[in-house]
């Protein structure tokens, strides 16, 4: 047991597998079969992958008696309501996601709508819309589920921390690290010597080396973890890049020195006339210009890659009836396989991108202004 | 747009706020900086161990080049010590000679006068002895002349027969 225990990716995959097993369900769902054939519903697929989901939908299939089945596990909806904090399962909601299936809890009536928890209004029986396809007797709820996005950044989460505590120990005991730790150890030194360094500064690098270090793997790790047929995407979604570019946008707000809030709001060397307007255009970039490109960049990447990889797999669906199930599987391949290859490379390239910036924008926050 | 912000869910947001300050810190505390730490120990140690090297190296050219300069030193020493010696045996030598050729030289002198000295007694000496023999020569034969009468008389007779009695 010991030794299992020394290997924690296993232990990790065992644990995995068995909560797969242990909360497999596998229920008919009702009207809608679900199946993906047209245009339309691939369309609608996508775009629905691309959301957050509120269980861990594998994959789905008919069985004998013409059944649509649905291979996966739930997750825990924790939503605030106005009867207060309110939690139940999400397999409540049999995988229905338009709303009709009404779930009890705490005294209140919840449906799910387009990946979005709804609180009934008192007294309503069932969801009405109104032409715009709004519900009118219903309104969002704060929704803090255990949701897909939330299950992988948790388990991004574990992941990082057995691998890099794990590599932290080996020092202890030996100056190079073996095994899986020698293929960390480069990652480190590639993001402190080639992204904290020169952008920050020999003087400074070091406070923000962790902080950088944490995005670069969070975001490489989530954006590979969305390329495998696991479906996640995290780095996809505005909430979670809106949330790491803020994390930027803090530090180099709090960490810039005078010589920063100097050259931004009264800057040195041009005529008086044009310094509050480039106040202006300095306070824009710094406080909306940046963290907007920051968190813009990577979910429209992400999400796009997304996108792109599936609408080409679709391919092999919607071009059936013209070019033959062969040529159509065979386009589909090709296309899809070389898209993914750079989807590994955009992954990576995201990633970078954005603990490049997040430096970039912290160096010049930090940087030491000579007197002009 | 509107679809985007439909999109954005502030409790996710929340969530993953939430669950990144906690990755940050415990990441921070239990990889990053001991993981930092141990790099940089590292690096410190090879630039240690390189710059030892170095020094050990320039040391090493140091001695070279001082036990270079303590032998052409030594040599030149030695040369000059021989020069010395050579050029003090030559005076010494020189000295010697001149001192001998000064003491023959007295010596000579000194013996010349000695001999001339010597001589000159002798000289006298012989002058008195040959006057002291004559006197005694010459009483001998007075005496002896002095005894024989006739022959005086002779004498005297030849003595006055000389004379012209003018």
């Amino acid at each position: 047991m010991t030794k299992i225990l020394r290997k924690p990716n296993l232990v990790l995959t065992t644990l995995f597998i068995l909560l797969l097993n242990s909360s497999l369900f596998a229920k008919s769902d009702e009207g809608h079969d679900g199946a993906v054939d047209t245009k339309d519903e691939v369309g609608e697929y996508i775009l629905h992958h691309i959301k957050d989901a509120h269980d861990f939908h594998l994959f789905s299939y008919t069985d004998s008696h013409g059944e649509r089945k649905h291979v996966g596990f739930p997750l825990p909806v924790i939503v605030w309501s106005s009867k207060g904090l309110t939690t139940f399962m999400s397999s409540k909601f049999h995988h229905d996601d338009s709303g009709h299936q009404i779930v009890e809890a705490n005294g209140t009536r919840f449906v799910k709508l387009h990946s979005k928890i709804y609180e009934l209004e008192e007294g309503a029986e069932a969801i009405s819309f109104d032409e715009t396809h709004h519900p009118t007797n219903a309104h969002k709820v704060l929704d803090f589920s255990i949701t897909k996005s939330v299950f992988g950044i948790l388990l991004v989460g574990l992941l990082m921390f057995i691998w890099f505590a794990g590599l932290a120990r080996q020092y202890k005991k030996k100056q190079i690290p073996t095994g899986f730790g020698r293929v960390l150890e480069p990652l480190v030194l590639y993001v402190r010597d080639e992204i904290a360094r020169p952008n920050i500064g020999e003087k400074r690098y070091r406070e923000f080396t962790g902080y950088l270090l944490t995005v670069f793997f969070f975001i490489w790790i989530l954006n590979l973890l969305g390329l495998t047929p696991l479906g996640f995407n995290v780095t996809g979604q505005l909430a979670v890049t809106a949330a790491l570019a803020i994390f930027t946008l803090i530090i180099y707000t709090f960490k810039g020195n005078k010589g920063y809030w100097g050259h931004m709001l009264w800057m040195p060397g041009v005529p008086y006339l044009i310094r509050p307007v480039l106040a202006i255009i300095e306070v824009a970039g710094a406080f909306l210009i940046k963290p907007f490109s920051l968190l813009v960049r990577l979910f429209a990447n992400i999400s796009a890659g997304h996108i792109v990889v599936m609408s080409l797999i679709a391919i092999m669906v919607t071009m059936k009836s013209e070019m033959g199930a062969v040529g159509a599987t065979s386009l589909s391949f090709v296309l899809s396989f070389f898209i993914t290859l750079i989807e590994v490379l955009v992954a990576f390239l995201q990633a970078y991108i954005f603990t490049m910036l997040s430096a970039l924008f912290i160096g010049m926050a930090v940087e030491e202004h000579d007197h002009h | 747009m509107e679809q985007l912000l439909n999109d954005f869910s502030p409790g996710l947001f929340v969530m993953q706020t939430v669950l990144l300050i906690g990755l940050i810190f415990l990441l921070v505390k239990f990889a990053w900086k001991p993981i930092l730490n141990s790099l940089e120990d590292r690096e410190k140690g090879i630039q240690d161990a390189l710059d030892a090297a170095e020094s050990a190296k320039k040391e090493m050219q140091n001695i070279t080049a001082d036990s270079e300069s303590l032998l052409k030193e030594a040599r030149a020493e030695r040369e000059s010590l021989l020069k010395e010696a050579r050029e003090l045996k030559e005076k010494i030598l020189a000295d010697a000679k001149e001192e001998a050729q000064k003491e023959g030289d007295k010596m000579i002198a000194k013996a010349q006068a000695t001999i001339e000295s010597e001589k000159k007694a002798a000289v006298a000496d012989i002058k008195a002895q040959v006057a002291t023999l004559s006197i005694d020569i010459a009483e001998k034969v007075i005496k002896d002349e002095l005894s024989n009468k006739s022959k005086q008389q002779k004498l005297v007779d030849d003595m006055l027969g000389d004379i012209k009695l003018n």
